[in-house]
């Protein structure tokens, strides 16, 4: 015999000033089922929770129903509210009359509250159909993999590491450090990005709860939060990690040649090679593309091999193939950080074919002290000094028609940073910088920003430039000072674009991997903008750094913290509590149609084989089968499903059918 | 003058402008592109982004008063850089179209070449730039400009001196005569 | 390859360079030009400042014209292609504007005729590598711009090439053997009819362009379009009386077509530019130091 409670909230006059809330307790008190009715000013509040308890208690309710807000504000709460006095949690069901009525009826009264009735009475339709469920237990794996090795990566490791747990770094290049390794002064403070990335680094490598597993990509993952089978290729390095000792040898006479990707293409590498000297491991790779053997072989020849003669180690393998492991962890932090916008794209500035516009990390290298130039500022067309540089902000950024809607929030601090730099290395030099806004909300970047116009004499302007054009040596950029009203032109030696932050080119494709959410750039999307910034929509997956939006060293150091505790939370524990809403499958009703199966986005659901009697004999046919503790209870499934043979537990057909039937009653 | 008083008196132009341009105009962000690339810039009174602030605050008044909007080569260069995808060159079409028709002509000379070439087509459904710059230079009372170059003219024989004329010049002032009276209407309703 | 030809005024009077060169280089690459008989102005410059719809109907009774006789209209003109393609796209997207345009027409114009750039033709349709086969006289030693001004490839719908950095009249100036300089005013405007209606504006506009012209170094500047042409072949001399001298011919991509399949330039009307042209073809075939090439 069911016998709900049901208690219309006011939500003070968010609810009450709209909905008549007395008339919509007493327009169920009769209705069947219902054993008491009543409605408060506040039912989340202290006093309003144990007017729910005393009257379970007092009326001896089996089943409640509060009308308030969203379940996923409060349903927690009532659920614990009653769990106190005895009741099983899903015997408790929520009606939404503020987000799904008096918020978006606001003014119509009347029809509003008749809404709330019906809100009401289908709630309390359906609490009668709830069965009590217990929630389940899964293990938990005591490991975790961070895909990334760049700051946010290190960090995150190193955060998780220090608690305890062990954790792997999956890096796709030959080393850790990322885009940060290649960065050569970081904001507001100037100290050398090398010099503090590189102690991390160390730190990292040499941590006996880290372990490295770099020049290997992310190839599959299955399993669920705490259970994770994560597949990785490890890609042929052609050089035997355990023989190898890092002298380098084998790359002083290496006749292959290749694009440094590393010095942003400004000059060449060896085809065997460690992208940078603080690499780590500082152990090389053979590029197959560039690499005269390899390249050889694809005509059918053999040639070169000077690297295997000049190796005192015999580390070199020529036979080297890919190869594929499984690994088991409990959490994912995806770290996997962002690109540069190609301003190629820009025919206005030349497709990317003057070589004297650069982009903000082409400069990066060219002040480096290790990098091409050893940290003279020169063009790279001709080498000499520029007298002229014209910066240029938002290059692909909030550039909706051509680049990206967005901004790339780094853009304004790393370009006062450069044209500081600039005029310091270079003190006759002129620096003319192009923005449309100044967005410098970090700590002591303002203070940053105004030093660059008045102690580094550098000149802003602001306007967004239409044309630059290359005349005999030098670069013209056409512009307006949109705060004079008058156009601007000016004979630059370089231009510098500050391009926009893009995710990884492979992000969404890692997104699908990994099973985790991305918004229309590719960036991961976090669970809730505001509350839930580290974690994503997949439990047990989590976020650091500029993988889930652009980002700043501070703020992808500061988030890979964040998910470091999310992750050590959850491996601090033994066991999962997992939901009971999963779905099960009535096997005398599946037909094996199979239709359920690649609709699951969690891969929770098999067909398998059973035996059954059937005349006399033992026939065998196949049936849908829900891994309970893969499955998020997300009901694709039973949608898909033909024979109605699948069913979501506390959403059930019959549930949502007496949902539907106390609606159509009240329309009749 | 308070500028919501303003902008309630501009309220029927501005519903007019948009209406005719079909522009968002609240998509501009007032980067200045469209004036740094305008090769007339320079001689504009007002710069092109200040002529779609006008627009954009719904100050079509002041925007129709302004000399910019005649200068405009209608070379579409603001368009198609405009990272916003606002069609820059519309809304300074349109704006021109609005002045002459609301009495608003800051720039006579180039209102006069044109309406000079219109009658022109209107009467032999051609161009005859002979007609065109003896028109133009009665009705700006400029009357020796580009007159140097008719003797070279002739002498290359570069000029038409006998025009041609349409002969289906009915159809053509029929063609003419519909398509102004249905500008018309549209200046009005919708 | 038939096509419906539309010469537009300019290449009666002004133009006339374009539209002798056009005939002559059409002919000798088997291209049929059948002119649109009795066609009319297009509205150029002034009708769009006047209003939208007698913009869209005085290029698309020509358009209706060459429509029933099923071909697609070769547009020399830049300003008479953009106003032309304008009214073609019109139609084609919208069923509400063809319906009106009809109607103001008295024509049928469904937008299955096509307005098309004859730069675009000489280069899609034909192929730089048929105008190469013809070449008898290679342009060797003759450093040129191609001048594009606004209206083959702005605004962007209307656009036959590359909006930013075209390439058209690059690739067929390559063919026939000339060098081509790159600028960064390819595309920049000359001023169109403001030379006309605010000489000094006009004049500051060509200036720009011609000053870039100079110090490139170019022996010329080639072009395909009449009003661009007309603005910095003939605005040069009151250039050089307010600013110093300014000498650099200004040809049509069709004239220079014409001197390199051997053409006679005269038949060309290459002597009646502003800016004596002819002698400039001499230096086709000499090196810089005076030899041959």
């Amino acid at each position: 015999m069911e016998r709900v409670g049901v208690f219309i909230c006011h939500c003070g006059s968010n609810i009450g000033a709209v909905v008549d809330c007395a008339r919509v307790a007493e327009a169920v008190r009769n209705y069947p089922g219902v054993a008491y009715s009543t409605d408060y000013k506040y039912m989340c509040s202290e006093p309003g929770q144990e007017m729910i308890q005393n009257a379970i208690k007092e009326h001896n309710l089996n089943r409640v129903v509060v009308a308030s807000c969203s379940p996923r504000m409060h349903e927690k709460t009532f659920r614990a509210c009653v769990e106190k006095v005895g009741m099983n949690p899903y015997m408790f069901e929520m009606a939404n009359i503020r987000e799904h009525c008096s918020w978006v009826h606001a003014g119509k009264n009347e029809e509003a509250t008749e809404k709330a009735i019906d809100l009401v009475k289908m709630a309390v339709s359906k609490v009668c159909k709830n069965e009590v469920l217990q929630k389940g237990h899964a293990p938990v794996t005591k490991r975790a993999l961070v895909v990334g090795g760049g700051i946010a990566g290190i960090q995150c490791a190193l955060d998780i590491a220090n608690n305890g747990y062990q954790v792997d770094i999956l890096e796709r290049t030959p080393s850790i450090g990322g885009k940060m390794s290649q960065i050569d002064k970081t904001f507001p403070t100037i100290d050398c990005s090398a010099c503090i990335l590189t102690p991390k680094m160390v730190e990292a490598s040499s941590h006996p709860n880290i372990k490295l597993i770099t020049f290997a990509e992310l190839e599959k993952v299955e399993g669920y939060v705490g259970n994770f089978d994560v597949t990785i290729r490890s890609k042929a390095r052609s050089v035997d990690m355990s023989k190898c000792t890092g002298c380098g040898t084998c790359m002083t006479k290496c006749p292959g040649k290749a694009d440094d990707e590393f010095n942003m293409k400004l000059r060449k590498r060896t085809a065997i090679y460690t992208p940078f000297p603080q690499a780590i491991p500082n152990k090389p790779v053979i590029d197959r593309e560039s690499c005269l053997k390899f390249k050889s072989r694809k005509e059918g020849k053999d040639v070169c091999g000077i690297c295997a003669k000049m190796c005192p180690a015999g580390a070199i393998d020529y036979e080297q193939e890919d190869e594929l492991f499984v690994e088991k962890y409990g959490a994912i932090v995806m770290a996997t950080g962002y690109e540069q916008f190609d301003h190629s794209v820009y025919g206005e500035y030349g497709y990317g074919k003057y070589p004297d516009v650069i982009s903000g990390l082409h400069f990066e290298r060219l002040v480096n002290a290790s990098g091409p130039t050893q940290g003279h500022i020169v063009r790279p067309s001709d080498h000499k000094e520029p007298k002229t540089v014209v910066m240029v902000k938002c290059v692909g950024s909030r550039d909706p028609e051509h680049g990206k809607s967005y901004c790339s929030r780094t853009c304004c601090m790393y370009t006062a940073k450069q044209a500081t730099m600039i005029r310091d290395h270079c003190p006759d030099t002129k620096v003319y910088v192009f923005y449309m806004d100044v967005r410098t909300p970090g700590k002591l970047y303002d203070e940053f920003y105004n030093r660059t116009r008045e102690e580094y004499g550098v000149d802003y302007i602001r306007g967004r430039v239409s044309k630059i054009y290359q005349e005999g040596e030098q670069l013209i950029v056409k512009g307006e000072d949109t705060l004079l009203g008058q156009q601007v032109e000016i004979a630059a030696d370089l231009v510098i674009l500050a391009n926009a932050m893009i995710p990884n080119p492979d992000s969404e494709k890692m997104a699908q991997t990994v099973g985790i959410g991305y918004d229309k750039d590719g960036w991961f999307t976090e669970s809730h903008p505001k509350l839930g910034p580290v974690e994503t929509h997949t439990a047990g997956v989590f976020l650091a750094g500029a993988c889930q939006g652009p980002k700043d060293i501070p703020d992808s150091v500061a988030q890979a913290g964040a998910a470091a505790v999310k992750v050590c939370a959850l491996l601090s524990k033994d066991q999962l509590e997992t939901e009971p809403t999963v779905s099960v499958v009535d096997t005398k009703l599946c037909s094996g149609c199979g239709l359920c199966v690649p609709v699951c986005p969690y891969k929770a659901i098999t067909l398998e084989t059973i035996q059954e009697r059937k005349g006399g004999k033992t026939v065998e046919r196949q049936v849908a089968n829900v891994n309970s503790s893969l499955c998020q209870g997300c009901g694709a499934c039973t949608v898909t499903c033909r024979s109605g043979s699948a069913n979501l537990k506390h959403f059930t057909n019959a549930q949502i059918l007496a949902e539907v039937d106390a609606l159509c009653q009240t329309m009749q | 003058m308070l500028l919501n008083e303003k902008q309630i008196q501009n309220e029927e132009l501005n519903k007019e402008f948009l209406r005719r341009s079909g522009v968002d105009v609240s998509k501009c962000y007032q980067c200045g592109k469209c004036s740094a690339g305008c090769p007339v810039g320079d001689h504009m009174d007002i710069p092109t982004n200040k002529v779609m602030r006008l627009a954009q605050m719904g100050l079509i008044e002041d925007a129709m008063k302004s000399s910019a909007i005649w200068l405009c080569a209608t070379c579409s260069t603001c368009t198609t850089r405009c990272p916003k995808g606002v069609d820059v060159a519309r809304v300074m079409e349109t704006l021109r179209i609005m002045a002459k028709e609301h009495g608003y002509v800051a720039e006579k000379n180039v209102d006069k070449f044109h309406s000079v070439w219109m009658t022109i087509v209107g009467t032999m459904g051609r161009m005859y730039e002979p007609g065109l710059i003896v028109g133009r230079n009665f009705s700006t009372g400029k009357i020796l400009q580009d007159t140097q170059y008719g003797v070279p003219y002739i002498a290359k024989q570069k000029l038409k001196l006998v025009p041609y004329k349409c002969k289906n010049m009915d159809e053509i002032k029929s063609l003419i005569a519909k398509a102004e009276a249905m500008d018309r209407e549209e200046r009005g309703n919708k | 390859m038939d096509y419906a030809y539309y010469p537009g005024c300019s290449l009666e009077s002004t133009g006339i360079e374009f539209h002798a060169s056009t005939k002559a280089v059409a002919k000798e690459l088997g291209i049929n030009l059948i002119e649109i008989p009795d066609w009319n102005c297009c509205g150029a410059s002034s009708a769009h400042a006047r209003g939208h719809w007698i913009s869209l109907a005085l290029p698309a009774r020509n358009m209706a014209i060459a429509e029933a006789a099923g071909l697609d209209v070769a547009i020399p003109c830049a300003a008479c292609y953009a106003r032309s393609k304008k009214v073609e796209l019109e139609v084609t997207e919208s069923e509400e504007a063809k319906e009106k345009i009809e109607e103001i027409i008295g024509r049928p114009y469904t937008g299955k005729s096509k307005a098309r750039n004859l730069t675009e033709i000489l280069h899609n349709d034909l192929g730089v590598d048929a105008i190469k086969a013809k070449v008898v006289k290679p342009l060797k030693g003759l450093k040129v711009l191609t001048y594009y001004g606004c209206l083959m490839s702005r605004p962007p719908e209307i656009a036959c090439d590359d909006i930013e950095d075209p390439i058209m009249l690059d690739d067929i100036m390559t063919a026939l053997g000339a060098e081509v300089l790159q600028w960064g005013f390819k595309t920049e405007c000359c001023g169109g009819s403001l030379t006309a209606c605010r000489p000094q504006v006009g004049l500051d506009m060509t200036k720009k362009i011609m000053d870039a012209a100079k110090k490139s170094g170019a022996d010329c500047i080639v072009t395909a379009c009449p009003m661009c042409h007309s603005n910095l072949d003939m605005r040069q001399d009151q250039l050089s009386k307010k600013y110093g001298a300014y000498n650099i011919p200004v040809y049509f991509v069709t004239e220079m077509m014409g001197v390199a399949m051997g053409m006679n330039p005269k038949d060309l009307c290459i002597n009646r530019h502003f800016v004596e042209a002819e002698s400039t073809l001499g230096k086709i075939g000499k090196t810089s130091e005076g030899g041959e090439a």
